[in-house]
């Protein structure tokens, strides 16, 4: 198993969801973040003054797949979330060792 | 238009006339009775004046600072208001529109003597009175603002105890002496024939360059401008303009004492002059490669009120909303490039935008007043002679502000020590010095 993590511009969410859908995916958790990465985020002006760079609102995805559906996961994502700019995000793919669905105790691909 | 005020006299006449039915009825047509019409406006305007500081002006400024002082600020401008009113009625209406004195002081009417529901004062046409207790009340008012707006470039670091020694100071030495100079007709600025409608000189000028020279003795905020001090609720200053501009009104237009074709030309001044300012705030940003900002569009609205304060019933409409623009850019580049290049923390602009655009739109009220350019004057008017008299009177309210204001702080300085301590300024003041916080 894989745990996919992206962290995506929040007006792409959409799309992406779509599209992971589509292939199948039937789960996943969403929140709203604020981060920076190359683009080094924004900066404040106030009455011409300017204040350091600050955090930009970012989506942050997680999704629980079985190791056959990595790929295609994450090149889903990285079509749907490209808008060919600076900060369009990231993604991170990590080994999962364990699911556990809580209702039935199901484990494992089973569990997703 | 200047005010012409001998407020009270009529009043007075009115109490010597005798029993026979002749000296009665002279009397009575030496002693015009207020127009319920524009005893009414009059009432409006100072209610309107008052909603410009609580709450206009602490949403204003509260919004400005950040979230740790937004109490602080609030209650520093409601205090002041508060002191400003007592002392007022106490000695500051004898002091500014007494019926003795000379061309920078007058006396009498302490504690109000003699100001009875009957009494009348004088508006700018003959014959016509209001009620002197509104007068009063009206003229109370601008001196609530004045010291209030003062407090703009102080906030985050001064002691409330130090605040209020210092408004109670500078009231007495500063304001009152120069309310009486611009707007009494004995006054040493009214006699050379300076233009000021309702306060460019003696409310924003003032204002502006007293939080200059507080705020330099004061010291910079602990932090700036080193560390982030963003406004912490643009919000509530974007709501806190909005109830100034409608304040406004009551300021511009009740500055006429009437509700004539006077007060009129007041209002849509207020209207035009304001709307050109607030744009031109977003463009000069555009054109230094900002982007427009809601903070740019209400600093330029207040740019535009306090520039058109002077010229509100001296000025035609197209010159207004010219005067509006040219005190936006100056007042935009005063806080974008002067005070970042000089380094005195003015905390809120209020030397800035104040100061700045209140001495543009005194010097500017002599070009707009021409009748070749759509004002007022009438056609013998001159623009040269009437700039020098602008620039004297500009330059003399400078100077006794620097002073005043200066005596006010070391005053302040000794009896409170007048800054708060560094764990009370990292903390704010909210909890340090009022024991409660804005947001729970």
């Amino acid at each position: 198993m894989k745990y996919v993590t992206a962290i995506i511009k929040p007006f792409k969410f959409t799309e992406v969801r779509d599209a992971l859908s589509a292939a199948g995916i039937s789960g996943m958790t969403v929140s709203e973040v604020s981060g920076f990465g190359r683009q080094k985020g924004q900066t404040e002006v106030y009455r011409g003054a300017e204040y350091a760079s600050s955090m930009l609102p970012k989506i942050r995805m997680e999704i629980a797949v079985p190791d056959a559906l990595a790929d295609r996961v994450v090149e889903i994502i990285r079509t749907q979330a490209n808008n060919d700019e600076i900060g369009d995000g990231k993604i991170f793919v990590l080994p999962l060792a364990q699911a556990v669905r809580i209702r039935t105790g199901e484990q494992g691909d089973d569990a997703l | 238009m200047n005010r012409k005020l001998f407020g009270g006299i009529a009043a007075t006449v009115a109490s010597l006339a005798v029993s026979t039915a002749a000296w009665a009825q002279e009397a009575a047509a030496a002693a015009p009775v207020p127009n319920p019409g524009n005893n009414a406006w009059m009432m409006v305007s100072t209610i309107l004046v008052l909603m410009m500081i609580l709450p206009g002006l602490a949403l204003f400024y509260g919004g400005l600072t950040r979230s740790k002082n937004m109490l602080s600020t609030m209650t520093q401008i409601g205090g002041v208001t508060a002191l400003a009113m007592l002392m007022w009625v106490i000695v500051g209406y004898g002091l500014a529109f007494g019926p003795e004195g000379n061309q920078f002081i007058s006396w009498g009417k302490f504690f109000l003597a003699g100001v009875t529901p009957d009494a009348t004062a004088a508006t700018f046409t003959d014959g016509v009175v209001i009620s002197e207790l509104i007068f009063v009340c009206f003229q109370m008012t601008f001196s609530a603002i004045t010291v209030a707006l003062v407090l703009g470039s102080v906030v985050e670091r001064m002691k409330f105890s130090a605040v209020m020694a210092f408004a109670f100071v500078w009231l007495l030495i500063v304001y009152y002496p120069i309310a009486h100079m611009v707007w009494e007709a004995r006054g040493v600025f009214f006699v050379m024939g300076a233009l000021d409608f309702a306060g460019g000189t003696v409310v924003h000028i003032n204002a502006g360059v007293s939080a200059l020279v507080a705020a330099l003795i004061l010291g910079k905020r602990k932090g700036y401008p080193t560390e982030p001090m963003a406004p912490h609720s643009l919000t509530l200053t974007f709501v806190g303009t909005g109830l100034l501009w409608v304040g406004w009104f009551g300021f511009n237009a009740g500055s006429a004492l009437e509700a004539n074709g006077s007060a009129a030309l007041a209002m849509i001044n207020t209207f035009v002059a304001t709307a050109s300012a607030g744009l031109f705030w977003m463009l000069a940003e555009k054109f230094s490669g900002h982007k427009g900002s809601a903070l740019g569009y209400c600093s330029g609205i207040i740019a535009g009120l306090v520039a058109i304060t002077p010229a509100a019933g001296n000025s035609g409409p197209f010159g207004a909303i010219v005067l509006g623009a040219v005190a936006s850019i100056v007042c935009f580049i005063f806080v974008s490039k002067v005070k970042p290049a000089l380094g005195y923390d003015d905390s809120l602009d209020a030397f800035g935008i104040h100061g700045v655009g209140g001495i543009v739109g005194a010097i500017g009220t002599a070009i707009v007043y021409a009748p070749s350019l759509g004002g007022p004057g009438g056609e013998d008017f001159a623009i040269g002679s009437q700039l020098g008299v602008q620039v004297a009177a500009v330059a003399a309210t400078i100077v006794l502000s620097v002073v005043g204001t200066t005596i006010a702080m070391f005053i302040a300085k000794a009896i409170t020590g007048l800054r708060v301590s560094p764990e009370v300024e990292a903390d704010g003041l909210d909890i340090g010095e009022h024991g409660e916080r804005a947001y729970n």
